[in-house]
């Protein structure tokens, strides 16, 4: 047998039959679309770019934590700000995300505090929310599961009659997050499936950041992701992933369209990972320095920036919002620090909602010796 | 030169490397195993040496793993796979349990499935959750798969590869902490057998039954009791299905105190069955009940308290003084 197969797909091709909806080039001018468009004036594109711009330094403060020894681990989003910005800000406060790891803007745009983000890479936290709270679900690391929780929640939704009202107070729907790899997963296609039988108000975005890993997306389809939609009868969108206004205006779209009870979208955001998997990953060895270097061309961030400048935004709105990302910065780097350790005791009472004989009888010994060591000292 | 010194990762991957030169059907297979070499690196260099064809990046797809590698091994293939962590072999559950557990039997013995699943397991390396489980009892528990592990580079060296040759299915459970530990390996003299415990150290006042990861932890722990005069024995279980306790008879009728380590819960884990087993064959030898020193019963827990929750010197000594104390 061959593992190599023909290349039927070309996986950096944005065009082909899912062309990418694209409302702002990468050189910063605006675009019309036959059907999308950016419903905000250039002050809630000033919005968008405040949030863009403080998720990045979320990003590099945590990098650095991580360098200081303050977390053990971080997966970097930057490169897919846009995708996570533009989807985030498109959901309502009745509305609800499920993410996976990397969520971090969609968890800015659900005003989560980015330092919780930081519990669970402290090894201090598994949680570090309140889902419903913030409409936001704990971060998920079993790639894809989550999308199946997306989905029954989308169909508690429509059991209580939540959707289909025209009424923007009252119909919900859903966003379930996951990536390219995350696609070739059975619980992911079983999401879709799901969804489609029951007409679920919720919205696929897959942020195709082109890697899994180490393994590219022609390891996961042969075909645009956008495109798995169809075989399961639900529509799927391509959309470029570095453009905020595009991915603001397709998920607002589809968001609307799940609301008003017309079922799943799935959205494809063509962007690209520009660090590594996760500070552990050495991505030179599977990838050329070449390709991130023309990634950094389409910066989601810059194109946002050289747009709001050639429509006269004064210097001094840049200045203002660099000094909130330096207090951003200072808030992680002492919220980090200041996250209550784990106290193994307590967690024996979060288990179960009833506890059990065995469980108490775990947590007394285990009170009992680490006790007993704090009086003799420890015998080794 | 006969031996050579190398961490316990090195010693997989020559191993891994050893049985592909050896047998042409072998091959591996796994999330990220090709030009990374797998996130632990164990199959570093593989596909540049035996191609595409033979080690294989698999899709981000655990279930995909099992089931293909399952429809191989019916074309003569002996697939290798690894799962990049212990939290994320559940995917796989089921083709493990109800589809490479089963054919051989149902088969009367027509059908092999000479398949190893590979699984770095365990914590200890502050890793985020789902890194750091121990489900090996989950499979121990499950006729018709052969579960083992290793404790250091030569085992880990051998085998693997005997793991390989083996006709039935072996899940095979890597110590990802101690991957980075330095082991003598010889490379020629015949290995011990696969299915067989071993003394690691011996000793006369009581026996400490482990596997796996908890092997070093329990030497380091009689290194300690010795400097109090107390002289542990240490076993290595290393096959953890089939169990091979006769070693361990042996150890508990001598000294007549048994403490069994592992990092797995308590409750239904294999340190339930070998203090069960042990009370059936040395009942009159005991001097104190079997001691099990576990994991808690709970989720693994967030890493800054891995340390608190896992089996260390102090309650392994502890354990000790009360058995004999007992
Ligand atoms: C079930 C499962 N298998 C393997 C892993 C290990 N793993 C973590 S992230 C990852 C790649 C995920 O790729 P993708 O879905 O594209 O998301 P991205 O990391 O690019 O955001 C893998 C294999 C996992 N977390 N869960
Ligand atoms: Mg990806």
């Amino acid at each position: 047998m061959t593992a190599s197969m023909p290349d039927t797909y070309v996986a950096d091709d944005p065009a082909g039959d899912f062309p990418l909806v694209q409302l702002l080039t990468p050189e910063g001018q605006r675009v019309n679309h036959a059907e999308f468009a950016y419903e905000g004036d250039d002050d809630s594109i000033r919005e968008l770019y405040r949030d863009l711009f403080l998720m990045r330094r979320i990003d590099f403060e945590a990098h650095a934590l991580q360098r200081h020894g303050e977390i053990g681990l971080w997966a970097p989003a930057q490169g897919q700000e846009a995708a996570q910005i533009g989807s985030g800000r498109a959901l309502r406060p009745q509305d609800f995300a499920f993410p996976t790891y990397r969520e971090h803007g969609v968890a800015l745009c659900r005003g989560v505090d980015p330092a919780l983000l930081l519990g669970l890479f402290r090894g201090v936290e598994l949680g570090g929310w309140d889902p419903a709270e913030h409409g936001f679900a704990l971060y998920s690391i079993v790639i894809g599961a989550q999308t199946l929780h997306a989905t029954g929640y989308a169909m508690g939704l429509t059991l209580d009659d939540a959707v289909g009202h025209n009424d923007p107070e009252r119909d919900a729907a859903v966003i379930a997050y996951f990536g390219d790899g995350a696609t070739s997963q059975g619980s992911v296609n079983e999401a879709f499936d799901w969804a489609a039988v029951f007409n679920a108000p919720v919205v696929f975005f897959c942020q195709n950041n082109q890697y899994a890993i180490s393994a590219g997306t022609d390891r996961q389809t042969r075909g645009p992701i956008a495109q798995r939609a169809g075989g399961f009868g639900f529509r799927g969108i391509r959309v470029d992933g570095n453009d905020v206004l595009a991915c603001h205006a397709v998920t607002t779209a589809a968001m609307q369209k799940a609301r008003d009870g017309e079922g799943p979208t799935l959205i494809e955001a063509y962007t690209y990972r520009m660090g590594a998997h996760t500070t552990s990953d050495d991505p030179t060895r599977y990838r050329d320095s070449a390709e991130v270097e023309t990634w950094k061309l389409k910066d989601p961030i810059e194109r946002v920036k050289r747009y709001l400048q050639v429509q006269g935004t004064p210097q001094e709105f840049f200045d203002t919002l660099e000094a909130e990302a330096e207090e951003l910065g200072k808030h992680l780097r002492a919220a980090c620090k200041a996250l209550p350790e784990p106290d193994l005791a307590a967690l024996f009472d979060s288990v179960f909602v009833d506890g059990t004989p065995e469980l108490a009888e775990q947590k007394a010994a285990y009170i009992a010796f680490r006790d007993s060591l704090e009086t003799e000292g420890s015998p080794a | 030169m006969t031996t050579a010194k190398m961490p316990l990762g090195k010693g997989l991957n020559a191993g891994l490397r050893a049985a592909m030169e050896a047998d042409e059907k072998v091959l591996i297979m796994g999330e990220d195993v090709g030009q990374l070499g797998g996130v632990f690196r164990i199959t570093d260099g593989l596909q540049k040496d035996f191609g595409e064809s033979r080690v294989i990046d698999a899709p981000l797809s655990e279930n995909g793993i099992l089931g293909t590698a399952i429809g191989m091994t019916f074309r003569g293939y002996r697939p290798v796979l690894e799962i990049q962590f212990d939290g994320f072999v559940y995917p796989a559950y089921d083709q493990i349990v109800s589809q490479v557990a089963r054919f051989h039997f149902r088969s009367k013995g027509t059908v092999k499935m000479p398949i190893v699943i590979r699984i770095p397991f365990g914590g200890g390396i502050g890793a985020v959750e789902h890194h750091s489980e121990s489900p090996e009892a989950q499979f121990a528990l499950t006729a018709g798969l052969k579960v083992v592990t290793c404790s250091n580079a030569n085992d880990a060296y051998w085998m693997i590869q005997q793991a390989i040759a083996s006709d039935d299915p072996v899940v095979f459970m890597e110590p990802k902490r101690r991957y980075w530990d330095q082991g003598e390996v010889d490379l020629l003299s015949d290995p011990f057998p696969l299915h067989a415990s071993r003394v690691v150290r011996d000793g006369s006042d009581a026996t400490l039954i482990a596997y796996g990861p908890m092997v070093k932890t329990c030497l380091e722990s009689a290194d300690a009791a010795a400097e109090e005069g107390i002289n542990l024995e240490v076993i290595d279980l290393r096959t953890l299905s089939p169990l091979d306790l006769d070693p361990v008879f042996e150890s508990v009728r001598k000294t007549g105190h048994a403490i069994v380590i592992h990092e797995a819960a308590q409750t239904l884990g294999l340190g339930a069955e070998i203090s069960a087993r042990i009370t059936e064959k040395c009942f009159y030898n005991l001097e104190a009940p079997v001691i099990r020193v576990t994991g808690y019963d709970l989720p693994y827990p967030p890493s800054r308290i891995e340390e608190e929750f896992l089996p260390g010197l102090d309650r392994i000594l502890d354990a000790v003084d009360r058995s004999l104390a007992f």
